[in-house]
C-alpha cells in the first residue's frame, strides 16, 4: 500500500527510487549544479582540498558569471578568470560569461526540467521550482562535494500548502501575493519547509509570475518553493506534457504541516518595508514617502512581462525629476525582447537608465549604489541592512507595478 | 566533542541574516582572515575588533538567514568563536557551519536569558550553564556528527579520496 504524498516527497522519491517521507535522510543523485560568478574561487579551491582530480559529469555542471557584470572592483575579474580556467581543466562546456543572471538561465537556457534536483551556490536556486524541479542553495564546500561525487545528502521536507483562488486584482501581481505570504509566515516561517503553490490563481498564472514566488520562498526560510508542472511548465521547459509531467503532482490526500488559503479578491499591493522582507505593508499605508530611486530588475522582477507591466503605466509619462529610475533585464534574451518590442523605447523615453542583464543592484555591487537616508523602491528580493549601499538607506520591496508608479510620483503610490 | 569550555558572551538579535555577518561588497576579498575585519559591520561596525578567540555568540531566531555565501561561518570560525547559541538557524548556513567544523547549538531559551559580557560554560552535545542554571542541548544527527567528528566535509572527502586515514 502507497501513501500519500506531497509534491516535493514525490519529486525526491522519483529521483532515489523509492518511497520517502518528512525527516527521512536520502542522497540523491543530482541532476544540475550551478556555481555564480562569487563562489567560483571558493568551490574550486574546496574541490582540490578535496583531492578531486576530475568532475563527476562536466556536463550537469553550469558556470554563470553574473553578480560581478560588469566588473566594479579591481579584483572582480580574477572570478572569471579562475572560471575559466576551471572550465578549461575539467572539460565544462556550460559557461555563461555575459548572458544574464543565473536563475533566469537555468530554465530559460534548458538546463533544468521538472522533476530534476538542483543545487547551486546561491540562496536563490530555489527559483527552479517554478518548474516542479527540487533546487535549493548551498554553500561552496558541499558544491564542491557534488562536483566530485555527483551525490548530495538532504533531509525530505515536510511541506506547507499555499492555495490561492480566484482572479487577482488588476494593480495586484505575484509579487504582492508572495510578499504577503511571507509576511504571514514571517521570515522564519518555512525554515526547512518546502512551500506548495496551488489554487485557481496559480493555475492562471505565467510561468514567470510563478518564478517570483519559487525565488522568495527562501525569504520565508523554506527550503523550496514548488508548483506542479502544467501545459504552460511544458510549452516553457519545450518537453510534452505527458502521463510522468501529469503525475507530478501532490496527492489529494497528502499530509501537510500547515494549510494557508488566500481569496485572491481580497489582495492588495504590498510593500516590504526597512529592513525585513516580512515587514509587510500594503502600498496604502505607506504611499507618500519620498523616493529617490527605482530599481526594476532582479531574478525575482527582471522578466519581460515585468518590464512591460512597468512600460504600460510609464508609456508616454516621464519618472520624477529628482528620481533615478534603474532597468536591469534579468537575462540577455529578455533583453532582446523587450528591445524588439519597443518596451526598452518607452522605459528610456520614460527617464529610466537601462543597464546590462545581470544581477546589477541587488546583491548591491551594481550601478545605483545608496547612501544614508536615501529610500529606494526595488522589485528584488531582499531588503536586507545595508544591501544596496549604506546601512541607512530605507529599501522597500515591491512589484514592477507599484515601482513604476512611484517612479512616476516619485514618493511611494499605488498603481 | 565532550570537553567543557567556558566562553564570554555576545549578544545579537533575531533574524541576524548573512548579509549582516558578512556584506556583499567583502565577499571577493581573497582570504577570509581578509574579510575578518568587516564582519557584523552593517550592525555593529565596531563588534569584530572586540571579539576575541574562545567568544561565544547568543542570539535570537532564524541566525544566519539569506544568502548561500559560506564566507558567513567561515568568518564567524575565522574571529576565533567558539560556538553560536541560537533559538533556531537557517537551513544552509547550518549545513554550511557543521560543514566548516563551526558548532551551533540550538536553545529557545538562553537567548532571553543572558546579558552581553557576562559568561556561560558549555558541555557540546550535553548542556549549558548560564548564571547558576543549566540549559539542555539537544544532540544532532548522526550523519552530521559524523562530518563534524570528521573535522568538517573536506577532511571527509580528503578521507573518502584516500588522502587521511
Amino acid at each position: 500500500m502507497t501513501m500519500a504524498h506531497t509534491l516535493i516527497e514525490k519529486i525526491i522519491g522519483n529521483k532515489v527510487g523509492h518511497e520517502v517521507k518528512p525527516g527521512d535522510i536520502v542522497t540523491a543523485d543530482v541532476d544540475w549544479c550551478m556555481i555564480d560568478d562569487i563562489m567560483v574561487p571558493f568551490a574550486v579551491q574546496k574541490f582540490e582540498e578535496m583531492g578531486f582530480t576530475k568532475v563527476w559529469d562536466p556536463d550537469k555542471v553550469v558556470l554563470i558569471y553574473d553578480h560581478f557584470l560588469p566588473a566594479t572592483q579591481t579584483d572582480d575579474s580574477r572570478h572569471f578568470r579562475e572560471g575559466d580556467a576551471f572550465a578549461e581543466k575539467y572539460g565544462l562546456k556550460n559557461v555563461h560569461r555575459t548572458d544574464g543572471i543565473c536563475h533566469q538561465l537555468m530554465t530559460e537556457a534548458g538546463y533544468v526540467k521538472p522533476g530534476d534536483i538542483a543545487f547551486g551556490t546561491d540562496s536563490h536556486t530555489v527559483t527552479y521550482g517554478c518548474v516542479g524541479a527540487f533546487s535549493t542553495g548551498i554553500g561552496y564546500t558541499e558544491m564542491a562535494g557534488i562536483l566530485g561525487t555527483g551525490q548530495l545528502w538532504m533531509k525530505v521536507p515536510e511541506s506547507i500548502k499555499v492555495v490561492v483562488d480566484g482572479v487577482l486584482p488588476s494593480n495586484v501581481t505575484s509579487k504582492d501575493v508572495i510578499l504577503r505570504i511571507i509576511g504571514d509566515l514571517t521570515a522564519s516561517g518555512a525554515t526547512y519547509q518546502s512551500l506548495e503553490f496551488s489554487g485557481s490563481t496559480i493555475d492562471a498564472m505565467s510561468v514567470a509570475s510563478r518564478m517570483t514566488m519559487s525565488n522568495m520562498a527562501v525569504e520565508a526560510g523554506a527550503k523550496c518553493g514548488v508548483f506542479a508542472p502544467d501545459e504552460k511548465t511544458c510549452e516553457y521547459c519545450n518537453i510534452p506534457y505527458d502521463d510522468s509531467m501529469k503525475a507530478l503532482r501532490a496527492d489529494e490526500d497528502a499530509v501537510y504541516s500547515r494549510v494557508l488559503h488566500y481569496n485572491a479578491e481580497e489582495l492588495v499591493p504590498v510593500m516590504a518595508c526597512p529592513s525585513l522582507v516580512d515587514n509587510i505593508k500594503p502600498v496604502s499605508e505607506v504611499a507618500g514617502t519620498k523616493v529617490d530611486q527605482v530599481f526594476l530588475g532582479s531574478c525575482t522582477n527582471g522578466r519581460l512581462e515585468d518590464l512591460q507591466t512597468a512600460a504600460a503605466i510609464l508609456k508616454g509619462k516621464h519618472i520624477a525629476p529628482y528620481l533615478k529610475m534603474i532597468v536591469t533585464p534579468a537575462s540577455r534574451k529578455i533583453y532582446r525582447e523587450a528591445l524588439a518590442d519597443g518596451t526598452l523605447e518607452i522605459l528610456s523615453d520614460a527617464g529610466a537608465i537601462i543597464t546590462t542583464p545581470g544581477c546589477g543592484l541587488c546583491c548591491g555591487r551594481g550601478g545605483g549604489i545608496l547612501s544614508d537616508n536615501e529610500v529606494v523602491v526595488a522589485t528584488n528580493n531582499r531588503n536586507f541592512l545595508g544591501r544596496m549601499g549604506t546601512s541607512k538607506v530605507k529599501i522597500y520591496l515591491a512589484s514592477p507595478a507599484t515601482a513604476a508608479a512611484t517612479a512616476i510620483a516619485g514618493v511611494i503610490t499605488e498603481a | 566533542m565532550s570537553q567543557s569550555f567556558t566562553a564570554k558572551i555576545w549578544v545579537l538579535g533575531d533574524d541576524i541574516d548573512t548579509d549582516i555577518i558578512l556584506p556583499t561588497e567583502y565577499l571577493a576579498l581573497k582570504t577570509v582572515e581578509d574579510m575578518k575585519p568587516y564582519a557584523f559591520s552593517p550592525l555593529r561596525p565596531e563588534l569584530a575588533g572586540l571579539i576575541q578567540p574562545g567568544d561565544m555568540i547568543v542570539a535570537g531566531k532564524n541566525f544566519g538567514c539569506g544568502s548561500s555565501r559560506e564566507q558567513a561561518p567561515e568568518v564567524v570560525k575565522a574571529l576565533g568563536i567558539s560556538c553560536v547559541v541560537a533559538k533556531s538557524y537557517a537551513r544552509i548556513f547550518f549545513r554550511n557551519a557543521i560543514n566548516n567544523g563551526l558548532l551551533l547549538i540550538e536553545n529557545a531559551d538562553l537567548y532571553d536569558a543572558v546579558t552581553e559580557g557576562d559568561s556561560a560554560t558549555v558541555t557540546p552535545g550535553q548542556k549549558i550553564e548560564y548564571n547558576g542554571k543549566e540549559y539542555e542541548i539537544a544532540s544532532l544527527p548522526e550523519n552530521l556528527l559524523e562530518i563534524l567528528n570528521a573535522g568538517g566535509l573536506v577532511k571527509a572527502m580528503r578521507k573518502r579520496n584516500g588522502l587521511e586515514v
